[in-house]
């Protein structure tokens, strides 16, 4: 219960913080990627200053045996640099190059939102649903494939299989 | 270059509230304050682990309301974007931050802040791809 609150405390933070640094301006964002025209240098300073924070705090947070109200840190412990990385930060580049939105400033928009918003959200998820439903379904679809070759003697199986897609990954 | 101290002090110390909530997060709940994680897991998340997601996104919503009721300054859409753009756009978002694991701040404020090399290859990429982008789109289709 109290859990809920401090994420609903954390989320109030970050939303005033986004409407604050100007992120929720599609043009500002599209005035800092656009290094060809009249560059727009304020989201340099955002994101200065919200790593700024956590490089201090996160290494302390880390050295802490818990966090103060979970059992444990919900870190992903993947550090691979592999395709689904790569692809994914380009697919994603390629959107926010275009429109100037990413995911949290699109949500913070819902406060005041007007008909950009009512075309990009919807979009975005869409995307990410029809995403997981294709990971879903190659998990599936190589499970399968390991159970019936399980069928046939002297084949070895080590990879375990699991059916929820990648959790506690980084966000 | 425009780097009035109207834009920079806003940005920076936005920035900084950014980054405080994020600590918040993690301090107390453990978890990393990814925008899309927290946002597309919801959708395939066992009740129990639904709140705290629902919860930080009202959250986010609602201290964006709270800064426009008391300072204003909120965005206006662009007389002339193509909407099938903004379609497009967006579901390149949701689809590559669920494949990817991450935008801005999954990779970019929490993976740089935890030392991550995969957020850093994450953040470098994207951003390089969407500066790319937006030259295509601003210069070369002259969409504004």
């Amino acid at each position: 219960m109290i859990r809920n609150l401090t994420s609903l405390l954390a989320g109030l933070v970050f939303g005033f913080g986004l409407a604050l640094s100007g992120m929720t301006h599609p043009e500002k964002v599209l005035g800092f990627l656009d290094v060809a025209g009249k560059w727009n240098a304020s989201l340099l300073f955002v994101l200065g200053g919200a790593v700024g924070v956590t490089l201090v705090t996160f290494r302390f947070i880390l050295r802490l045996s818990k966090p103060v109200l979970a059992e444990h840190f919900f870190i992903t412990k993947e550090t691979k640099i592999d395709r689904p990385l790569i692809l994914g930060a380009t697919l994603f580049g390629i959107g926010w190059g275009i429109s100037g939105y990413c995911p949290g400033p699109a949500i913070a928009l819902i406060a005041s939102p007007n008909w950009e918003l009512l075309a990009f959200l919807p979009a975005a998820i869409l995307g990410a649903v029809a995403e997981k439903f294709f990971e879903l379904r190659a998990q599936k679809k190589s499970a399968e494939q390991l159970s019936r070759k399980v069928t046939q003697p002297g084949i070895p199986t080590d990879t375990p299989i699991t059916e929820s897609p990648s959790d506690s990954s980084c966000g | 270059m425009d780097i009035s101290i109207h834009t920079f002090l806003p940005a920076l110390f936005g920035g900084v509230f950014i980054g405080l909530s994020a600590s918040l997060l993690l301090w107390l709940n453990g978890r990393l304050a990814g925008i899309s994680g927290i946002l597309w897991r919801l959708f395939f998340s066992n009740p129990g682990d639904a709140w705290w997601r629902v919860l930080f996104l009202v959250g986010v919503v609602g201290g964006a309301a709270v800064y426009y009721a008391l300072f204003g300054n909120a965005p206006e859409a662009r007389p002339t974007f193509p909407v099938w753009l903004l379609v497009v756009a967006g579901f390149l978002v949701g689809y590559g931050t669920s494949l990817g694991n991450g935008c801005t701040s999954g990779h970019g404020v929490c993976g740089l802040g935890r030392l991550s090399l995969r957020s850093l290859v994450a953040t470098i990429t994207f951003l390089i791809v969407a500066i790319i982008t937006t030259f295509v789109v601003r210069h070369l289709l002259g969409v504004i």
